[in-house]
């Protein structure tokens, strides 16, 4: 009897986790492996379990919507990943140069990611809002012609929303810049400034190059922020005007809970899931690598 | 940190130059400030005004006569589609899933984590590997399946059935969190409780848990933000009830009947995001420490 009590008493790590891993397989593999395969079938308002091979995705593919959405996804992940390096690397910078209220400043730039963006986007939409925003505090100052619709016009939608986008997460590159910033070995920054280098030269082409990991990781982080933004658009556009502001995970939402056309939107999750694991698969592999060899 | 910074000295330039680059300096930073406040304030200053004061005056004048009448209606009697009591019972079902939520998936993350890096078992690693991939799936890729799942199990439009996929999709998070938390805890300390004859629960309530209460912090106020912020769980799975308050907000911000009430909408936002930037402002330090520990990852 004793040696089973062992046995079992060896089992309970494995027992404790095995809710929680029970709970992973189903919900995040098995589910996955359902939205696959409802992909590949002829499902509408509900799931119908035949096999139709790949004709959702080539139906998504000719969807003009569809389209529109992957190339707002490309612009907006572009610029996205772009402005937020720039001011989040710009601001790092600026705040290493001993500033008073360093704490303060910081506590400012990293607001938005603690709050819901559909909390902020009712502030953004009336900011960016032709007739009560900056067009018009703009326009009472004089300037009677000057317009700022992007809001409105289906051509620069798509911008306001990297603004907004800009605003909420370049906080994080700017605090994951800093840091790398601050662990960067003083001795060759003064060495440099013996030899006459200006503090541009040194930021530019000493600091920043060594940072490439740092780099490697906001982009990574960033991509996956644009890929899922959601809220995002909810909040500001609502996709419009029409769908010219539609993300991949807003177009998604729209087939599965409104036109419900749950092939269709399957076939887009399957996409949206691919495009993730394209862009984080190489960088976790090269992250364990790294892990092993160090 | 700041502290420990080289200071560097001018180069050869006058004082006045020095001057004159610490005011571009302090200006620039004083621009950037301003563009991630003006959304907080526009919120703030338009949601004190009244609607006269919003017609007349502009984005950025602050309110003249201070009223917190759109306040109190967005509490009590603002109309979210076609019931007309506020955000009151939003932030009520709010409430009732977080605080469950959030519990119960830091104390399950912090078994995990304990399990997997104390007791290692064949496969603990692989096990791990193959949670952590929820942390980077698009949710979008859950969604049909889980709304099937709610539905057959009657939960669909509850708040358990939201509480139930918060501590599913929270716990590959809590579980990174405490595993990488764990692993730098001496074995010795495990391996002398269990000569003590201590076991498996002994040892993580009595000795783990209260070693790891920094970690537990982190990871509350991650889940907390996390959970509480999210509109796509909540938008998808409570078209029958049990809506969160960022839903509801959406909605009242989306309702229109009659004329738009400006200050209304900032209101009923400012209290929306009020538990959140509460938590920020109390706790920011253990916000951003979750940030980079969960971002970076996922």
């Amino acid at each position: 009897m004793p040696a089973i009590f062992k046995w079992l008493d060896r089992q309970i790590p494995k027992i404790a986790i095995a809710p929680s891993f029970a709970a992973a397989l189903l919900f995040v593999y098995g589910f996955i492996a359902w939205t696959g395969y409802i992909s590949l079938t002829t499902s509408r308002m509900f799931p119908r379990y035949d096999f139709e091979g790949l004709h959702q995705y080539e139906r998504l593919f000719t969807n003009p919507r569809w389209m529109v959405a992957l190339e707002n996804l490309a612009v907006f992940g572009g610029l996205f990943i772009l402005f937020c390096l720039l001011v989040g690397i710009v601001l790092a910078i600026l705040l290493d140069q001993h500033i008073r209220a360093e704490g303060a400043i910081r506590t400012i730039i990293l607001y938005p990611m603690a709050l819901s963006f559909i909390v902020t986007g009712t502030a953004w939409k009336w900011i960016l809002n032709p007739g009560l925003g900056i067009e018009r505090v703009v326009q009472s100052w004089g300037f009677e012609n000057f317009a700022f619709d992007w809001l409105v016009n289906p051509e620069t939608a798509i911008y306001t929303v990297v603004i907004a986008g800009v605003w909420q997460s370049s906080g994080f590159v700017m605090a994951l810049f800093l840091a790398g910033i601050r662990g960067f070995d003083q001795e060759i920054v003064k060495a440099a400034y013996m030899d006459g280098a200006s503090l541009t030269r040194i930021y530019l082409s000493i600091i920043l190059p060594s940072l490439r990991a740092v780099f490697l990781s906001a982009i990574v982080v960033l991509a996956h922020l644009a890929i899922k933004s959601f809220d995002l658009v909810i909040a500001l556009t609502g996709g419009g005007p029409g769908y010219a502001t539609d993300l991949p995970a807003t177009f998604m939402y729209t087939m599965a809970f409104q036109r419900s056309e749950l092939g269709n939107a399957a076939a887009s999750a399957v996409i949206m899931l691919m495009t993730v694991m394209a862009i984080i698969v190489p960088y976790l592999y090269s992250e364990l690598r790294k892990k092993g060899h160090g | 940190m700041a502290d420990g910074h080289a200071r560097l000295p001018g180069h050869g330039g006058s004082d006045l130059r020095a001057m004159l680059l610490r005011a571009v300096l302090y200006g620039l930073l004083g621009l950037f400030a301003f563009y991630y406040l003006l959304p907080l304030v526009v919120m703030i200053s338009t949601s004190l005004k009244s609607l006269d004061e919003i017609r007349t005056g502009s984005l950025v004048s602050l309110p003249e006569a201070v009223t917190f009448d759109a306040w109190a209606k967005a509490w009590n009697s603002a109309c979210v589609g076609v019931s007309c009591n506020g955000l009151k019972p939003y932030f009520m079902n709010s409430l009732l899933m977080v605080v469950p939520a959030v519990l119960i998936s830091t104390l399950l993350g912090a078994i995990n984590g304990y399990a997997l890096t104390k007791w290692r078992f064949a496969g603990a690693n692989m096990i791990f590997t193959l949670m952590l991939f929820g942390c980077f799936i698009p949710f979008q890729v859950i969604l049909l399946p889980m709304a099937r799942v709610l539905g057959l199990l009657g939960l669909a439009g509850s708040i358990y059935g939201l509480i139930l996929v918060h501590v599913v999709y929270g716990l590959a998070f809590t579980t990174l969190f405490f595993r990488n938390f764990f692993v730098s805890v001496p074995d010795e300390l495990v391996r002398a409780a269990t000569i003590d004859g201590a076991g498996f629960f002994r040892i993580f309530f009595s000795i783990m848990l209260p070693m790891a209460v920094p970690i537990i912090v982190v990871t509350v106020i991650w889940q907390f933000t996390q959970i509480y912020n999210d509109f796509l769980f909540g938008v998808s799975f409570t078209v029958s009830g049990g809506v969160p308050v960022t839903v509801a907000l959406n909605n009242l911000v989306a309702t229109s009947t009659g004329v738009k009430e400006y200050n209304l909408d900032m209101a009923a936002a400012i209290l929306t995001g009020m538990p959140t930037l509460l938590v920020y402002v109390v706790a920011g330090k253990y916000f951003i420490r979750g940030l980079s520990a969960g971002a970076v990852k996922g």
